[in-house]
């Protein structure tokens, strides 16, 4: 893939990679750390012909986004922790009625108003579920500059695939880190965009909600004569509300279904310096995600340069967590730590996945970076 | 020849939730013979509802409909009318949702003056849910949150829409079902954001232990508490504090729509004119 050299931060790739996506709409509200996506794309969008506009909450925000979604465009907000909580509810609205839009969140210290210009990962279990109710969430988790933008492309297929939000969690390191990235052409990023499935046949032949058990509603654009109805309701075939038994059951059932039968299209990893891992007394499997995998790396080179097998296994696909590859790593190499800026947010994931007991955390909660030493003293003390 | 509603009836969807002799059939037939009247073809109209009783409206009608989560219709809708600002977006919510849940919604979107329609359908009470006070609802009046009385403070949605800067406003009842299809004719029509608030009946939740306990009486009473703008600006200051004025309350033909104002600011970033400024917009600081 042919990729272009720029040096830009974290925030304003997530706002160009929206664009180059073929995103037409934006709606927000300003919240640190994240405004600076606003910022771009305000500027972006209207060139292009498309709308970006300032709402008067961060609730509105997300309702603006998921009404231009309904009507057929890409649709984008972004925003963070304070932002991801007031938005939860109608999250849950696009998860039932199935419509599909990317959700940024710059991950700020929290809870509550939190630490709002220093970096955390305290949001990992929140975008798990951030609505109330069953459903399975798409959560993408960038690790470095040039996956601020290429997490928000793969967000926005992702979403019309499976028509649903999709939550891109960035880091304000990583939001208001300055620097070189080498990302896709724009050339590269529009041929592969995967437009969301329509229907083409008679208006009376179509039934928006009517689908296999593990695939995704297909809801046409608004004002093209489908007329059909969208609600936050349990909901027939047609989007009627109803509470036949059935009915409901099958339709949680499959906003569950349709992701984890197709995991193998969304998860996405990264294992690195994990070639020579072969499972031998000594070594040391590394887990982090988001910025702190840049410090994660950085310190398994150290650790190798004094003689320890380290390897880093990144998840990019935070949700759903890709299990079995965790479970498959954590059999073959004994010793694992696990690195985030919260508290244990992940490391219960890795301990549902790999049946283990006795993974080790380096955990850090005051809103700083976790430096590569830290990782480094870290490993020796504990293994 | 009779008014044939069945065909912007979703008829299989009837009968309606609502309760014998509610104020919105009224309504709902009233709006849709405004929408005939205009002219305006189905598919480029989009309806969008909130969370009570008045959010079934937009299921039992065939356009593109959305029902909302509460209090976000005008949310909803800014985002469907600003990404397709040649279409018709219309929303219908209910006191609670339009007043208090959604307050800020309904602040904001009469300031930002987007090309909307808003009904609310105020019938003075939480319906769906049985009684509870509404930002609406009368002092004194029972409620099953409020036994003794209500004490709140009872707001007026269109003096509120006016203060907010909406460039339509008007009220009627549904004792007039033709003054009202004209009203809901005349706010599709103008160009910018306008409230049409909509005096309904509740004589289950609201009449049932506030001596109106059948529609024709909770009709009456809305009879007793409203009249004609014109008459009613006959009236003294102490006077007014009585009555709800109907009719067109206010509209301002000239005031800027907001999806007209973000086509300059495409046209800006298009490179296609010099950027915003003052002078582009009449000065109302």
């Amino acid at each position: 893939m042919a990729t272009r050299e720029v040096i830009s931060t974290g925030n304003e790739l997530a706002a160009i990679a929206a664009v180059d996506a073929g995103c037409t709409f934006f709606g927000g509200y300003p919240l640190t750390p994240s405004s600076e996506v606003m910022h771009v794309i305000s500027d972006l969008l209207p060139a292009k012909g498309g709308a970006s506009i300032q709402m008067e909450d961060e609730i509105a925000g997300i309702c603006c986004v998921i009404g231009a979604a309904m009507s057929g465009t890409r649709a984008l907000t972004a925003t963070s922790g304070p932002g991801m909580s007031l938005k939860a509810e109608n999250l849950g609205l696009a998860q039932m009625a199935e419509v599909p839009l990317v959700c940024i969140n710059v991950m700020r210290g929290g809870p509550s108003t939190g630490l709002p210009t220093r970096v955390s990962q305290g949001d990992i279990k929140q975008a798990s579920n951030p609505s109330h109710g069953d459903y399975r969430s798409i959560t993408l988790c960038a690790g470095n500059l040039a996956e601020c933008y290429t997490e928000t492309v793969r967000a926005f297929n992702l979403a019309d695939r499976f028509m649903q939000p999709v939550i891109v969690l960035l880091d304000e390191t990583l939001g208001h880190m300055h620097g070189k990235a080498d990302i896709p052409t724009v050339e590269d990023v529009e041929a592969g965009i995967v437009p969301r499935k329509r229907f083409d046949g008679p208006a009376d032949e179509y039934f928006p909600y009517e689908c296999e058990a593990t695939e995704p509603a297909t809801l046409n654009p608004m004002f093209e004569g489908y007329r059909y109805h969208y609600t936050g309701l349990h909901h027939d075939k047609n989007g009627f509300p109803t509470e036949e038994i059935e009915t409901c059951r099958k339709l949680i059932q499959r906003l569950e279904d349709k992701v984890m039968a197709h995991q193998d299209e969304i998860e996405l990893n990264e294992e690195f310096m994990c070639d020579d891992l072969t499972g031998e007394e000594g070594e040391v499997l590394i887990i982090a995600y988001g910025s702190v995998s840049l410090a994660a790396k950085e310190a398994i080179k150290h650790l190798r340069d004094d003689g320890i097998k380290a390897g880093l296994f990144r998840p990019i696909t935070i949700w759903p967590s890709p299990a079995n590859k965790i479970k498959e790593m954590t059999d073959k190499i004994k010793n694992v730590l696990v690195v985030e800026l919260n508290i244990r947010q992940y490391t219960d994931e890795i301990e549902r996945a790999s049946g283990r007991l006795d993974i080790e955390g380096l955990y850090k909660v005051n809103g700083r970076a976790i430096s590569p030493y830290e990782i480094v003293n870290k490993v020796k003390e504990v293994f | 020849m009779a008014f044939n509603y069945d065909q912007y009836l979703r008829t299989e969807k009837m009968p309606t939730l609502w309760c014998w002799g509610c104020g919105d059939g009224v309504i709902l037939k009233a709006f849709i013979r405004a929408v005939d009247k205009l002219g305006i073809n189905k598919d480029d109209m989009c309806v969008v509802s909130g969370i009570g009783c008045s959010g079934r409206f937009s299921s039992y009608i065939d356009f593109n409909t959305v029902h909302t989560t509460h209090g976000r219709t005008i949310a909803y809708a800014t985002g469907i009318k600003l990404a397709n600002p040649d279409k018709h977006v219309v929303c219908v919510a209910g006191d609670g949702d339009a007043l208090a849940i959604g307050g800020n919604h309904t602040i904001h979107g009469c300031r930002r003056n987007i090309d909307l329609t808003m009904i609310v359908i105020n019938n003075f009470i939480y319906g769906l849910t049985n009684s509870q006070t509404s930002p609406t609802t009368p002092r004194g009046m029972w409620t099953v949150t409020q036994k003794a009385g209500n004490i709140d403070p009872t707001f007026n949605a269109c003096n509120l829409a006016i203060a907010a800067g909406a460039s339509f406003v008007g009220r009627e009842t549904v004792n007039a079902p033709r003054k009202l299809e004209k009203l809901i004719v005349q706010a599709i029509e103008h160009k910018g954001f306008s409230f049409v608030e909509v005096n309904s009946n509740c004589h289950i939740n609201l009449g049932r232990k506030n001596k109106m306990n059948s529609a024709m009486a909770n009709l009456d009473w809305i009879d007793s508490i409203t009249m004609p703008k014109k008459k009613y600006d006959t009236l003294s200051e102490e006077e007014k504090m009585n009555y709800l004025p109907t009719g067109i309350l206010k509209q301002d033909k000239d005031a800027d729509e907001y999806c007209d104002m973000y086509k300059e600011i495409q046209k800006v970033h298009q490179k296609e004119r010099a950027k915003i400024t003052q002078d582009d917009f009449e000065k109302k600081i």
